[in-house]
């Protein structure tokens, strides 16, 4: 057994004061200390990112090359699940130096094994290259994207082979069970749980090991716990990259779950939407069983269990708790109204509790470490770190793990690697449909539950869109409205045609043909909707619109007043030029348009018939990115 | 088809309650592509709920459709990172070019559309999948020819390399980062 306390360092950065200050960062170790074995290594990543990429025939090509040398049996060819940095995908690792290569295609195979193995020359143009200075970086641990990150969470992604347990237990896992199970009654459980403070992950941040006892108190010998994995907020995707790349660790903490309230099946609820998650959960879930960790008097006590894996038939709502309970039970995945609480009564009308993958994979080490270790991470009220999903307008996309506390601008900033393309930033989108756009000018908000909340966006399931002057706020409150729209159930009204009201006046808005009234409207028809809605979808759906209205009215009134969109979206609103004295005459625009709106001989200015342009941006496109174009299409409002 | 209903290899894999129904109904439309109604019935008779029931239930969620898919069944994920590149336009191309709206099917069985939410993929957006490939920054140009290759070929074909990609065949990483950063827009 080991039970020295190297096999968690990675998560060791003891990073914050429990008032939320920073005082020291300590960085990520780097993947050569904490790597597995000494053998050298050579790991693909396949994460749906890294496969939608094709690095499984990179795998292949590792495979061969190293075959060819005849080092088959010495040096070993494998898989992990998500490193996080989707955006430098596929991502190649080769352990023990810890060399991290970037944008791999199947033809540098040759050339990465020769280089470790053949005394060949290194492959820079594969290594990172720092967004400022552009110098190539080696290791795994210089990146700084990897290097400000404090990774709980996320502590075995990218480092094991999520479809072999021994890896996972190599790094602890199942050590947490193992400990509540032996040494700890399932009260001490819940109370260790309780004092860590940790907050549900999901959205909403209910404290867990509240909600674990509320279930623990309630009488029945039947009780079922749930993983929600029904990551349905676009523009998120941890949950994902979680269960593809570590789906022990969420087993385990589901299973410890199980124990601390008294149930004996669980279930693992994903989106089908996630067929590699659900794959991996699968094999997890089969795997455990082997080892004794599922099934019948597991690890020799007197606590059974089983876990099945359901797979969510594609509906946003059925992440709200008691939607989800509906769905398992083979209806419409419709909310009902609470009280009676799941944990009080739940799925089959038995008590049950439902935590998201991140709430979950965070118990183990809340466990192994105890709950002071944790609770030294974070702020007052929001314990431990969390983890977002970085995306949009940002140089380093991917899956970010913070101390709670952070300020918004070290994110961006430090681990995002800024805005590309010499942009301003202009929004941050936190929480997805249910959350709100924060202004550039709020950047050194820290996050956490209640500074979100309490600046009109929230937590949320911890998606973060950065958003450049390029983009229109107003274009984007339309499309979560939209989303959230046809995502409503319909069982209550304010939810169906409160939203739908909405969305029609956006439209209105964005097409031109707003009225300086419709903005009030607007904002009474969202607090009604946020009021009168019964489940949290509807709450939370006016968010974007509100936090829109509250931080960027000027570009509403510019919508509706001046007939303008100042960031040059909404396509009512804008109008296409060529430049004469730019043009080139390339006939690449005329080639692209798709309703021949562009018109010119070669090598002379083309003409642009407005009449026909229905302002689809393929010419500016070609125009902008082309090399033989000039550059000559302008777009304004 | 497996038997006379269809549906009787399914039946060995349930229970046969009615909580299994939407399991049920996943597995049928793994098997068939879409679910048709004469199976409908028979999940009706076998797990004892009404045809309505099972149609309200299966309208509910999205990943149910009742008509074939077509050949190429393409997805365009319409989550935030993809909209705000531009994903609009790959539904507007095929509603031009093939008058395709999302949850149809063409005429001659080639082409369906679905919207997704979102593919999780965002770091490669805009994303469009064709039977399960994942196409990613996309634009309306290459979406263009992508829809032209498949029209002609049948077969969808390998997704273009990326660019960085091909750069690092040309050996010019500096030239590479700059025209990334700049497609990547």
């Amino acid at each position: 057994m080991r039970t020295d306390g190297r096999k968690l360092a990675t998560c060791a950065g003891s990073g914050q004061n429990g008032d939320g200050t920073v005082t020291e960062s300590r960085p990520l170790l780097g993947v050569s200390e904490t790597a597995l074995t000494d053998k050298m290594t050579f790991l693909v990543c396949e994460g749906t990112g890294c496969v939608s990429s094709k690095s499984p025939e990179i795998l292949t090509a590792l495979q061969e090359a190293v075959e060819q040398l005849g080092l088959g049996n010495k040096v070993e060819v494998g898989f992990t699940g998500c490193h996080g940095f989707c955006q430098q995908g596929p991502i190649v690792v080769v352990e023990p130096e810890g060399i991290f290569y970037r944008h791999v295609n199947p033809k540098d195979a040759p050339k990465i094994v020769a280089a470790h193995l053949a005394g060949g020359e290194p492959v820079p143009y594969l290594y990172y290259p720092h967004p400022a200075t552009k110098e190539a970086i080696p290791h795994y641990r210089d990146i700084v994207f990897y290097k400000e990150q404090q990774r709980v969470i996320l502590r075995n992604c990218g480092r094991i082979n999520p479809e072999r347990i021994s890896d996972c237990e190599a790094r602890g896992g199942y050590d947490a069970l193992r400990k509540a199970i032996s040494q700890m009654t399932p009260e001490e459980v819940i109370a260790e749980v309780r004092r860590s403070g940790l907050r549900g992950r999901g959205g909403a941040g209910f404290p867990t090991g509240v909600k674990w006892d509320i279930c623990r108190q309630v009488a029945g010998d039947e009780k079922y716990v749930i993983c929600n994995a029904d990551e349905g907020d676009p523009g998120a995707f941890m949950d994902r990259s979680i269960l593809e790349a570590d789906p022990h660790s969420v087993i385990e903490g589901l299973i410890i779950l199980a124990y601390a309230i008294g149930a004996s099946q669980g279930f693992v609820y994903c989106r089908a939407e996630y067929p590699l998650a659900v794959r991996r959960v699968r094999i997890a879930l089969q795997q455990a069983r082997g080892k004794g960790y599922l099934g019948r008097a597991i690890l020799g006590s007197d606590f059974h269990l089983d876990i099945d894996v359901f797979e969510g038939a594609g509906a946003f709502v059925c992440g709200e708790e008691t939607a989800l309970i509906a769905s398992i039970e083979g209806k419409r995945g419709m909310p009902r109204t609470r009280p009676p609480f799941p944990a009080v009564r739940g799925l089959w009308d038995k008590p049950t509790v439902i935590n998201n993958v991140k709430t979950l994979a965070s118990v183990p080490v809340i466990i192994t470490r105890g709950a002071d270790w944790f609770a030294s991470i974070g702020t007052k009220n929001s314990k431990g770190t969390a983890v977002f999903a970085l995306t949009g307008k940002i140089a380093n996309s991917g899956l970010v793990e913070v101390a709670m506390g952070t300020p918004l601008s070290s994110i961006i900033y430090s681990v995002g690697g800024g805005i590309p393309n010499k942009k301003k930033l202009k929004a941050v989108q936190t929480g997805g449909p249910s959350g709100g756009c924060l202004p550039a000018s709020m950047l050194e908000l820290p996050v956490d539950f209640d500074s979100l909340a309490e600046a009109g966006s929230m937590m949320g399931s911890g998606g973060l869109v950065v958003m450049d002057e390029d983009t229109c706020m107003v274009d984007v409150a339309r499309f979560f409205l939209s989303f959230t729209q046809s995502e409503s159930c319909g069982k209550c009204a304010p939810c169906r045609v409160g939203i739908r009201h909405l969305v029609n006046l956006l439209e209105k808005i964005c097409n031109g043909k707003g009225e300086e009234e419709d903005l009030e409207k607007l904002e009474r028809l969202a607090i009604m909707v946020k009021k009168g809605s019964l489940c949290a979808l509807g709450q939370t759906a006016p968010n974007p619109v509100l936090s829109a209205l509250r931080y960027f009215r000027s570009e509403f009134v510019a919508h509706v007043v001046d007939k303008r969109c100042p960031a040059v979206v909404c396509r009512e609103l804008v109008t296409f030029r060529i430049l004469p004295e730019r043009c080139t005459g390339c006939q690449r625009c005329v080639a692209v348009c798709p309703t021949k709106a562009i018109k010119g001989p070669r090598s002379q200015p083309h003409n642009l018939d407005r009449s026909k342009c229905i302002k689809c941006r393929s010419c500016y496109e070609v125009c902008r990115f082309d090399a033989i174009a000039g550059d000559a299409i302008v777009i304004e409002s | 088809m497996t038997s006379h209903d269809g549906i009787s290899a399914i039946r060995q894999e349930f229970k046969g309650e009615p909580k299994d129904l939407v399991p049920v109904l996943q597995r049928v439309q793994e098997q068939d592509g879409y679910l048709r109604p004469d199976a409908i019935r028979s999940i009706s008779r076998w797990l004892k709920i009404s045809e309505n029931e099972i149609f309200g239930v299966a309208t509910f969620y999205a990943q149910f459709r009742f008509h074939p898919p077509g050949k190429h069944n393409i997805k365009v994920c319409m989550g935030t990172a993809c909209h705000v590149v531009g994903a609009r336009n790959f539904v507007e191309v095929l509603k031009a070019d093939l008058n395709l709206s999302p949850g149809e099917t063409t005429r001659d069985g080639k082409f369906s559309l679905e919207r997704v939410a979102c593919l999780g993929c965002c770091a490669l957006a805009p994303v469009v999948v064709v039977n399960d490939e994942v196409h990613g920054r996309m634009n309306r140009v290459k979406f263009t020819e992508l829809l032209e290759t498949l029209k002609h070929t049948g077969e969808p074909p390998e997704s273009e390399p990326d660019d960085g990609q091909q750069e690092h065949a040309d050996r010019r990483p500096e030239a590479s980062d700059v025209r990334r950063e700049r497609s990547e827009r």
